[in-house]
């Protein structure tokens, strides 16, 4: 039995579960909202450095109010800082970094999953949507690595990683690895498997809460 | 000699002649040329396309051409900006017609444009809604979509700092389209908060050589829109 007290990780746990998994020196571009966590949980020892696609690399955190510069922001429009050795550049140099396969990793938040590792996070497609992609497509065909950082249901309770999205695609096949407030999961060749579960989540509360199949032992499965 | 100052914005804008498409800088206020935009409203050219990266926010600059119905077409990534009302309005009652751009690729495509590109192919939206309708080819057993150049009639930018032959100097995070803007339209406007003498730049560091702007308006202190907004502004 589950325990009605069952959580997972918070959004903090799963940002550091995130960047854990970064090696040090990477050139990351994170997405707004949830995946902008991820900043304030670097391993010691580790420097990573932050692109956001309106045109800055080497970002830092919110300035001090004496530092800030409406002029001055990340791609969610908020204003940020530089760090020492940032480079400012325009969109066409910024998406090159992203097109040309520069970044060495992209984390972003996803509406939908899919086992092959199609991704919907723009728009639910609902008639009176206004709908609105910034550089999410560019980031997903350009970047090496894609993590989606994702609330492993919706608030209604439906599964986020699903057999196939119902949600217009921000691209193809592009997700490498999914972190949740219940698991990590990876997208193989054969669909989701499992990397590591929260702490007293069991693989099958996982399973339950997911639209498609997931594999429970991939590790030991592969060296078969 | 080569002097492109002129003495107002409007007078930089007085010949936008109506359905021109108008390039215009800025990614949410960062960049934003709000005087060159105001003149545009009280110039009065309507039926415009306007490529910009979204659609303004309060009543003010971009979203106040919007709001005086102005725009028949906007091409932009990301016009849905917090604070951003004007522009939803319009578009869910039909009046404005939105081509909705993945923003790498709205930045390329003006690239492009400038540099006598037609059409170039990227994976870019592969699968996606915005990749319906267009041609596309397998290379490397990666499919691509094929994508056009975009030219205008004028482009709208914010500078720092301009000199009198039109090399321009950005702003931190406010550089964004311009650069790119600046090559792809038959008439470039600049607004620069300070304007030298040819010379006075350092060569090595120019980011848009003056060969891409055609005119140079000093306005010294520039609005922004987070600080108009706050105040409660609208225009005119």
């Amino acid at each position: 039995m589950i325990s009605a007290t069952t959580t997972g990780w918070t959004r903090d746990q799963i940002a550091k579960r995130v960047a854990q998994d970064i090696p040090n020196g990477s050139y990351v571009n994170l997405g707004i909202g949830i995946p902008e966590l991820v900043a304030t949980h670097v391993p010691a020892g580790r420097t990573f450095i932050y692109h956001t696609e309106n045109g800055l690399l080497g970002m830092g955190p919110s300035p001090a109010a004496s530092e800030s510069d409406p002029e001055l922001i990340n791609a969610g429009k908020r204003r940020v800082s530089m760090m020492p050795g940032a480079a400012f550049f325009d969109q066409a140099t910024s998406f090159a970094m992203i097109r040309g396969g520069h970044l060495d990793l992209s984390v972003l938040g996803a509406l939908q999953v899919a086992a092959n590792g199609d991704l919907a996070n723009w728009s639910t497609g609902a008639d009176d949507a206004i709908p609105a992609v910034g550089g999410a497509m560019d980031l997903v065909a350009g970047v090496k690595r894609v993590f989606v950082m994702t609330t492993h249901v919706t608030k209604e309770g439906e599964p986020k990683l699903v057999q196939r999205c119902t949600y217009p695609l921000t691209g193809r096949a592009v997700v490498t690895r999914i972190y949740s407030d219940l698991a990590v999961i990876d997208v193989t060749a054969r669909g989701f498997a499992l990397v590591e579960l929260a702490p007293g989540i069991p693989f099958d509360f996982v399973q339950e809460r997911t639209g498609a199949p997931i594999i429970q032992n991939h590790a030991l499965e592969t060296k078969k | 000699m080569i002097d492109k100052r002129f003495d107002s914005a409007r007078e930089a804008v007085a010949d936008i002649f109506d359905g021109a498409t108008i390039m215009i800088g800025g990614f949410g206020e960062a960049g934003s040329p709000i005087e060159l935009i105001h003149a545009l409203i009280d110039q009065g050219a309507k039926g415009l396309t306007v490529v910009s990266n979204n659609s303004g926010t309060g009543l003010v600059g971009l979203a106040a051409l919007l709001r005086a119905e102005r725009v028949s077409k906007i091409v932009c990534s990301f016009p849905k900006t917090a604070g951003s009302t004007v522009f939803p309005d319009l578009y869910r009652a039909g009046k404005i017609e939105l081509e909705l751009v993945p923003q790498g690729t709205l930045a390329e495509r003006i690239r492009a444009g400038g540099a006598g590109i037609v059409a170039f192919y990227t994976p870019t939206a592969v699968g996606t809604p915005l990749a319906q309708g267009k041609e596309s080819r397998v290379f490397g057993e990666r499919e691509h979509v094929l994508e056009h150049g975009i030219r205008a009639d004028f482009t709208l930018i914010k500078g720092r700092t301009a000199d009198t032959h039109g090399n321009v100097l950005y702003h931190r995070t406010a550089r964004n389209f311009a650069p790119m803007m600046a090559t792809a339209a038959t008439v470039t406007i600049v607004q620069a908060a300070e304007v030298v003498e040819a010379g006075a730049l350092d060569p090595e560091i120019i980011v848009t050589p003056g060969i891409f702007v055609d005119r140079v308006v000093h306005v010294p202190s520039p609005a922004l829109e987070s600080a108009l907004n706050e105040a409660g502004a609208s225009y005119p």
